[in-house]
Formats: C-alpha cells, structure tokens, sequence
C-alpha cells in the first residue's frame, strides 16, 4: 500500500470525486493557479480546468455563501478557506444559511458543501490565524464537523464528506499536511459518525480529535514504557455526528478518562463529550473526567511558548498520573 | 476510651432498656464488676465493667431505652480526663435527651427525641463518604454498606475506588465490635529468646482473607456432607477428550459439573441476605486459586453455559492473570458456588471454609485408587474421589444439599453428558 | 417630500411601446393585476391577524411595493430563479405559492410552506425557482451569486433574480458580491427595492451618495440602471432589458427600482410616521399606488371594467380569508418533528443518517 502524506491524501480524494461527479468544484483562494496555499490542491486545475477549480478574491462572505448558493442549486462546491481563522467574515453565510437554511424551508432545500482548511495552531502564526473552530461550528445543527488525524482518514473522510447531503466543516491542520501513512489507491469513504481506536489499552481512556490524537499517542507510549499504565486512544475523527458508542465502550473498559483537544477550554469539543460521559457512563467512572486542552490566552507567537500552549504529552502524562 | 455504651447482648439487640444502675457516680469500678441490668428484647441481662475507674458520669436514666452502641455513662481511669464529647451523634442525643422522658412510652420518645435532636444549625455538618460512581455501583451490587469501608479509600482524599470495594470483607468489620468478639483481646503469639522469629506483615490480602474466614467460621451455621463419586468414569471421559488435542482438567469437568448439577438443584445456588435469601438463575462459579500470598477466587459467570473446553479456557486465563495480579474487580464480584480443589496436593478429603454470602462451598479431593465392593460384592480396584460440602444451614439444609450431591454424582458419574449444551 | 422619480407621460408611453410590453396578452396584463390585488389582500389579512397575536416575530408587510415582485415574475423564463431578503410574502405570491401554505406558515401551522419551522423571512418554493425569503440583511445577496453561478456552470439559458432593500447595499458583503459576479460575468440581476429608508434610517443617512444608490456599481465596471417601480411598464422595459443581458451575455447588472412601502419596516415599528411625514404616505398613496395606477392603465386600454375590477378585488379577499380559515383550522407541528429537516441525511433515513449521534439534547437522541 502506497505511503503518502495527508497533503497527497486530501489530493487523490479531490481528483477521485472530481472526476466522478462533474457537479463538484473547488473553490478558493490560490487554489487552482498557485497549486494551493498548503499545496493541497497542487496539479488539479491543471488537470480539471479552471471551470472545476476557481480561483476567487479574498472574499470569504461572497464565496462561502455563493457556494451555499450553488448547492442549494444541486452542485457540490469544496469551498477552501486558507485558514479556518478566516472563516469569521464569512460566519454568518456558514452559521445562518449553510446551517439553516434546509430547517427554515422545512426540508425543500439542502446544501451538500464542504468548507474545509487548515484549523490549527502551533505555527507561530499569532492569535488571529490559529483558531480552532470546531466547537462552535459543532454547535449548529444542520452543520457537521470532522477532524481527520492521519492521510488514511483524511482520504476516506473527504470523499464521504464531498458525497454527504449536508454541508460538512473539515478541519485540516497545517501541521499534519506532510505526515505521512499508507493510504489505499483509488477510491474509498470513511463514514462520517464512526470513531477509531488507534491504540488499544486498558487503565485510561484517551479520547481526542485531529493533531490532538498524535500527542495522546505519544503520551500513551511513554505512559506505558515509564510507569506501566495502558492507555486507549479513541480517535473521534467525526465531531458531528459523534460516535459515542466508542467513547462509552472505551470508559467500560478503562472506567478512567482524559479528554484532549485543541481547542480553548471553555466549551471546546472535550466539555461537550465530559458532561456526555458524566450523564451516560456515570456509574463506570472510578476517577474524575480530566481534560487536557489548549491554555486559556489567545494563541501566541513566541515559538516555545506556543509549544506550551498547545496540549503536550508531557501535560497529558501529568493529568494521567493523577488518576493512579 | 472512657465512654460505655449500649452493648448488644444478643444477635438480634437493636436497643435496650436500663432497668437498674448497680453503681453510683463516684463509685469505683474494677473489671468485671456489675455496672447495670439492661432488658433486651429477649431478656434481662447483667451489664458487667470492662473498664476500671471510677463511675464519672451516667447519661441515662434507669428506665429509658437507649439504642445499642449509644452512650450510657462515663468511667475515668487514673490518669484520664473528661473528654470534650463531640455533639454530632444524634443517637448520643437521643440518649441524653431520652432520661428526661417519662416511663411509659419509652419506644416513641426515643424516637422523637432523636429526630428533635438534629437540630440544623447546632451540629457540625456529617462526614461525607468520598466514593467514586464506579465504586458505589460496585457495593450496591455487593450488597456492601460504604461506611463500613469509609476508611479504606486508596483515591485522592480517601475516596474509596472501586478495588477497594471489591477488596472489602463483605461482612463489615464494625458487626464485629458490636458482637463484642473483638472485645476479647487477641492471644499473640510469644516472642521467645531461644526460638528466634522472622515476623512476615500481613498483606492487604490476608488481611481481607483473615477477617473474611472468621467472620465466616463463627457467624456461619456450617454443616459438612461428604459423598464418593466413582472415578472411572471421569478418567476414562478425559483420556478420550484430551486425545483429540484439548487440554482440560479433572477440575475443568467438576467445575462444569457442579454448575450444571445446580441448575437442576437451583435451591442450592443461592446466597443468604438476612431477611430473604436470593436463588439466583446462573451459577457464577469462584474458583479458588491458591497464589503465594493467599488464594483467590474469581468467577467464571454463567458458567452453565460455557463448554468445557471455554471453562478449562476461563480457569487458565484467570489463573495466570490472578498470577500477575491483572485481575479486575468485576471479576471478583457475583460468585454463587465456590469450588474448592486440593487432589492435586494428595488430599484425600477436607472440608473448606464457606465464602460468604454463598450457600455452599464444594471442597474436592485426589482420585485415589482403593479396594471397593463391586455390583457383584466383590473385592475390585476402583477410582474414587471424595467431594465435601459445606452448607450454610440457614440457607441449605441436610435433605437438600444431599440432593445436590446425588446430582452432581450422575454428572460425574457420565461426563460425556455434560458435552450437550 | 416626495423623493419618487415622477414617470413623465412620455417615458410610460415609450416603456408601454417597448417590445416585450407589446408582447404582454391582455390576459397576462389581467393576471398581473389580479397578482398585485391577491398580494395586497394577503398582506391586509396578515396584518389583521398578526395584531390580533395568531402570529409571533416580525412582519415585513409589502403593501405598496407590489408592482416589483409581480412585474420580476412575469419576465421569468422557467430557467430564471429569484431569491429575496425577508419582506417576501409578496415574491412568494407571485412566483405562484398559495394563499393557503404561506398565511399557515404565518400562523407557524404544519401546513406552512415551511412546516412553521421558518416563518414570515423564510418562504420558499425551489420547484418554483424561489429561493426564499432572508433574514440577515444583505445575507441572501452572495446566494444569489451562487444561483448565477450555478446557472452559468450547468450553462442554462436563465439569470438570477437578487433583491436587496436599499439599507443593504451598505453591508460588506454587497460588495464582495459586485465585485465577483462582474470579475467572473456572473448572470445576475440585482434588484434594489428602494423604499427609501433602512427601517428608521432614510437614504440621506445612510449612503453617502443617497440620490442614486446603483451608481456604486460603475466602481465594479458594472452596467447599473435606475427606474421607477410602482408602473409595471417603466419596470418590465428596463428589467427585460437587463435579464436578456445576463441570460445572453452573462453580464450582471445592478438595477435600482424605486418603491415605497405604506407600513413601518416591520408592524414593530412604530415610529414609521415619525421617521416619515404622513403627507409623505399620503401622497405616495393618492399618487404612485401601483394597484391604482395599474388599474387606470388597463381601463384605458380597454381591457377592465369596474365590474372585472371588482370581481377580481372580491376573489382576492375571499381567497385571503380562505387561507386564514385554513390556518386556523390546521394543526401546529408536532414536537417530534423538531428535529427533522435538519440533516437530509437523517430525513432520508441513510446510512450516513444512521450513524453517530446527530442531535445532542432531550426528546431525541439520535
């Protein structure tokens, strides 16, 4: 099985439906002549044409809601914003009309877009490009949310998202785009809904989404070598939907739990899923709902603090400890 | 401690009535002399000193009826001072408050005196028992009162966990006291000049096994019922079984045995609950497993339904993970039958100690040859193996558990039934 | 203060001559008028019932303006599709929804147009080409761009219809939309209903050029128009001519109609004859009323007499108070269906729909 990055992974995903559904099209900025920002789009418009792969101005409220208008049209734009951080002008095309308009017209219409781009931080890009917004985009029903952490997911969870009736917000990480995982030639989906258990354990539940899932299973390694504790680690992988089946048969099992994310803690991801597992799996529980997630300050720019800022296994490794 | 309380003088005491003081305050007090004459709901029974003193204080009048373990008087030895006695026990309150109340309707008084005496703002507030959900679960299936443990939490700030619950005797250590069997102090063992000795701490474990057997030992009515079954038969059916590349035990098959036997007999897969008894649907069977600091037994549930090659799987399983000590606490909870196995140390017969609450414990001994009598009245070679039950009489009696045997012996007696599931 | 460009007798006369008004059979005049009459009723009933507290939120009567929505109607081709902001009873109306479903909406029955789970902003027909019915202000403009753009990708021979008030030209987004349907020859036509004041806030304060507002398209190297709405010839001439472009050229235009709206910005509003003079109302009424001034011109064209005015008139209000009847009589949504039409996914029961948990609150876990 060929090894490609996530980068490449996202790429195949778009030719694949590209060529499969001439209803789909890119839509962004610098994706089709600059070959992507992140080179995430590279060679597609040289392959498709600049009918498949547009090219817009820095109009993120005009061409996230002239997506939304071609959807509702019966098209499937891939709407790219550079960063998730830029997604605020346009939050309102996104949160108003992407996430309601199927609800106010009691189910005539529905909008199959995909917004996606880069939400992450850990760059030094500063406090405005670093937003995570998966959590309150999470909080809109009528929007879905995924995360993918590695190029298998990333591949499989694209298709299906481009394939989805409803608009789906896909979180990419600037961070990931050149790690690299065997990924299957042609095409495959991934279901949105279903989370994956990327390491089996026994003591503690790790339960955490996108980049989020390399540095649990980074602390799972060292929490096994060092003090002999088996850690599980639940990749969410979809937000919304949310497979909580797998969360609750992980706590059966472990009955501890540590929540990671990226995202500020006042109401990330990670409190939604706590206060669903203190009034599901109550009675499973031998130790408190932790959370690792990022420290409560805008993002920073001063690198090693940054590094700081963001969940570290050496944080999720303390807070583990804890419950022992 | 220099405060007297109620004693329970008999099994079923849940208060008393002070008939009659047989000393005065002021009055010294030497072990084993009379302080009281308490009835009891059965009978009136003498009250005598453990303390030596001097009568201090006395908080109850003669006639009122105090709740066993509340407070009744006070004994100063030598060298001890009043202490400052804390307000919060409301049953201290309403024995304070009860020698007020006149004779006469002594049961309602006390009853509302102690709800009159929490008042809301005068007491500190009570202690909270830290316990995480998981553990809490635990007990409540355990039938396992938390305070009893309250002091046994590992977590943080004490929190009792949910291996502690499984870890805890499941009759409470404070029944004891209030037997007034611990009262007696223990007779230790000599340290002698000319016998020097190594002195071994006692593990978490023996500790529970300790408290556990002798809880057992004296509240338990044990009775003990033997049976011999023909071995020949089990021989035979494990060389034919184990030639086709299984690997079970002469244990793997009584196990099975003992399982499907009781669910003919479910009488006898039952546990005793104070006021009921519980028969329970499956057999979760313990199987003991002797490790080097004391045996354990965890469960293999539903064990009727399981094959025999899925039990002999479960026995290995549980017995190298009791090894390393990868048991987990579910897997020590819900056993109804223990079975109990020593043939492979040679033993004849023996008759084990009953795991509490069960009903019943089967203790298995070797396959021996022996001269028997055959159908024909002769002399002849047979296999025998001796199977002991022990019963709990509350629970069980002789006619039934007897029944239970004989069934066990057609098991046994034709192992190749126990193939069909 | 009348700010309404006064049509001159010649500019009607030239307008009625136009081709595509010439073209228009005397029973598409009739049916324009009994548009505008069925619309006024409507808003009429919808106002009474409102004030008597059947309905909840806001209401964005669009008594006055009608001649806009009904003339835009007529000129769609059956590839043309329109999209609006939240005064929008009147396009629903005219694009053919009923009576029926849109004032059971407004009671928020289950037989709205929308089930009640929009209300007054969110009318909408796809099978009539209507994409509603808007409540954020300019939201519904980048929309219409995607209409345009879905059009012209699929390379269907219609343009897209986008109304705006005049107090959304200034939101950013218009902008953005301008700028990118003339850099990609987008077939749009937007449409500003200018009544003359955002809410409370009239012209003079809001634009900083308030005597012409589609002159700003001339920055975007976008052809722009200005015309009088309230006569369906003067609208039709000029609208043909700018749809035509965009359905032949793909060249997006940017057209301003004056209008004028006898009620507040929203029944709320009641400063509306604070902000405005009542000679003002008054005026616009006696003169420029579209229903009146339609009604005149097809007399003298022969084509109505009272008695068909009449007829007309009274079947309006009939059907109007019909579809109250009808609303009153239906049922309210039932609570289950709160969560449907959220995901189509989990409408159309898929397996996409099946799988993790979509909705995270009491009454439905799934």
């Amino acid at each position: 099985m060929p090894l490609i990055t996530y980068r490449t992974a996202l790429n195949q995903a778009f030719a694949e439906e590209l060529s499969r559904d001439e209803s789909v099209f890119l839509m962004g900025e610098e994706v089709a002549q600059y070959n992507g920002a992140y080179k995430v789009t590279e060679g597609l418009w040289e392959r498709f044409g600049s009918k498949r792969i547009i090219d817009t101005p820095i109009s993120e409220a005009a061409f996230l809601g002239l997506g939304v208008g071609a959807a509702m049209m019966g098209l499937r734009p891939v709407i790219e914003l550079m960063f998730w951080s830029f997604a605020y002008v346009g939050f309102d095309q996104i949160i108003n009309n992407a996430g309601c308009i199927r609800y106010m017209s009691g189910g005539l219409i529905n909008i199959p877009m995909v917004i996606r781009g880069p939400a992450n931080g850990g760059t030094s890009v500063g406090a405005t490009h670093s937003h995570t917004p998966e959590n309150l985009l999470a909080s809109t029903p009528g929007l879905k949310v995924v995360a993918p952490a590695t190029p298998y997911d990333a591949k499989g969870l694209m298709i299906a998202s481009i394939r989805d009736q409803d608009t789906v917000c896909f979180m990419e990480n600037t961070l990931l785009y050149g790690n690299i995982g065997k990924v299957p030639e042609g095409s495959y989906s991934i279901p949105l809904g279903v989370a994956d258990i990327k390491r089996e354990g026994t003591d503690v539940s790790f339960i955490a989404h996108g980049r989020a899932v390399l540095t649990a299973l980074e602390a799972a390694e060292m929490l096994q070598a060092e003090y002999g504790i088996s850690a599980e680690v639940v990749d969410l992988r979809s937000i919304r939907p949310l497979d909580e089946e797998a969360i609750f048969t992980s706590i059966t099992k472990t009955h501890r739990v540590v929540l990671i994310d990226e995202n500020k803690p006042f109401c990330g991801v990670s409190a939604q899923i706590a206060s669903m597992i203190a009034e599901q799996a109550f009675d499973e529980l031998d130790a408190p709902i932790l959370r690792v997630t990022a420290l409560d300050a805008p993002a920073i720019y001063s690198m090693p603090l940054e590094k700081l800022q963001l969940p570290t296994a050496e944080r999720i490794i303390q807070k583990t400890l804890t419950l022992f | 401690m220099p405060e007297i309380t109620m004693p329970k003088l008999s099994d079923t005491m849940i208060e008393g009535t002070l008939l009659r003081w047989c000393k005065k305050t002021g009055e010294s007090v030497l072990i084993g002399d009379l302080l009281a004459e308490v009835e009891t709901d059965k009978a009136t029974m003498e009250m005598e000193a453990f303390e030596e003193g001097v009568l201090t204080e006395i908080f109850v009048e003669e006639g009122a009826k105090v709740l066993v373990g509340a407070p009744i008087a006070l004994i100063l030895g030598k060298n001890e001072k009043k202490e400052t006695v804390p307000s919060s026990s409301p049953m201290k309150q309403a024995a304070t408050t009860a020698h007020k109340a006149p004779l006469g309707e002594p049961s309602k008084i006390a009853l509302e005196t102690s709800h009159q005496a929490v008042p809301r703002n005068a007491q500190e507030p009570p202690v909270r028992i830290l316990a995480s959900p998981l553990a809490r679960k635990l007990a409540v299936e355990r039938g396992l009162r938390l305070e009893t443990i309250a002091t046994q939490g590992t977590g943080p700030s004490g929190r009792i966990l949910a291996a502690d619950v499984i870890n805890a005797p499941l009759i409470p250590k404070g029944s004891l006291d209030q037997d007034g069997a611990s009262r007696r102090a223990p007779i230790l063992p000599t340290v002698m000049s000319d016998n020097p000795h190594t002195e071994v701490g006692l593990t978490n474990m023996r500790q529970i096994i300790a408290q556990r057997l002798l809880t057992s030992k004296t509240e338990i009515p044990h009775f003990y019922l033997s049976i011999e079954i023909d071995a020949a038969p089990l021989v035979a059916f494990r060389k034919e079984f184990n030639a086709t590349g299984n690997k079970i035990t002469f244990n793997d098959i009584i196990l099975l045995a003992v399982a499907r036997a009781a669910i003919e007999k479910p009488k006898i897969n039952a546990a005793f609950g104070t006021t009921s008894i519980f028969e329970y649907e499956s057999v979760n069977l313990c199987v003991a497993i002797a490790l080097e600091d004391g045996l354990v037994t965890p469960v293999i549930r539903n064990a009727q339904n399981k094959s025999l090659q899925e039990i002999s799987a479960a026995v290995k399983d549980l017995a190298i993970r009791a090894r390393e000590k990868k048991l987990k606490p579910e897997e020590f909870a819900g056993g109804t039958i223990t079975v109990s196995n020593l043939g492979a140390y040679g033993i004849d017969q023996f008759f084990a100690i009953i795991n509490p609450p069960q009903a019943v414990i089967l203790a298995v001994g070797a396959i021996v040859k022996k001269p028997v009598v055959n159908a024909h009245d002769q002399i002849v070679v047979g296999e025998r193996l001796a199977i002991t039950l022990s019963g709990d009489h509350r629970v069980v009696d002789g006619a039934l558990a007897a029944d239970y045997l004989s069934a066990l012996k057609k098991w046994l007696e034709s192992p190749r039934r126990l193939l069909v599931l | 203060m009348t700010r309404i460009m006064t049509p001159t007798t010649t500019d009607l006369d030239q307008a009625a001559y136009a081709p595509i008004n010439q073209a228009w059979s005397e029973e598409e005049k009739i049916h324009a008028l009994r548009e505008m009459l069925r619309i006024r009723r409507f808003e009429q009933q919808a106002l009474k019932f409102y004030n008597q507290g059947k309905m909840g939120g806001f209401l964005h009567l669009y008594i006055g303006q009608e001649s806009v929505a009904v003339g835009a109607a007529s000129l769609m081709n059956g590839h043309d599709e329109i999209i609006t902001a939240y005064r929008d009873h009147g396009h629903a109306l005219a694009v053919g929804m009923s009576m029926e479903e849109c004032m059971a909406e407004l009671f928020g029955k289950a037989t709205g147009c929308s089930k009640g789970k929009g209300g007054s902003m969110h009318f909408f027909a796809p099978d009539k080409h209507y994409w509603g019915g808007h409540g954020i202000v300019a939201g519904q403009v980048p929309l219409g761009l995607g209409l345009a753009f879905a059009l012209k990708y699929r390379a269907i021979p219609g343009c897209a219809l986008c109304f705006l008030g005049d107090g959304a030209i200034n939101q950013g987004v218009f902008a953005e939309s301008l700028n990118l349907a003339a850099l990609w020859e987008l077939p749009i036509v937007f449409l500003i209903e200018n009544n003359g004041y955002s809410m409370g806030t009239s012209l003079e304060r809001s634009s900083s050029i308030a005597t012409c507002l589609a002159e700003r398209a001339a920055g975007f190297k976008m052809d722009w128009d200005v015309v009088n709405g309230s006569h369906l010839y003067a609208l039709r001439a000029k609208l043909h001519e700018v749809m035509a472009k965009a359905r032949s050229t793909s060249r997006p235009s940017l057209l301003e109609i004056t209008t004028y709206r006898y009620y507040g910005h929203s029944i709320a509003d009641a400063n509306h004859k604070k902000y405005r003079t009542p000679e003002e109302i008054e005026a616009y009424k006696k003169n420029y009323d579209p229903i009146s001034s339609w009604q005149e011109q097809l007399m003298q064209e022969g084509i109505l007499s009272q008695a068909l005015l009449e007829s007309l008139d009274e079947a309006a209000k009939l059907e109007a108070a019909g579809s109250v009847d009808f609303a009153e009589a239906s049922p309210w949504p039932e609570p289950s269906t709160l969560f449907r039409d959220v995901y189509a996914e989990v409408d159309q029961g898929s397996e996409a729909g099946r799988l993790g948990r979509h909705f995270f609150s009491d009454l439905n876990a799934a």
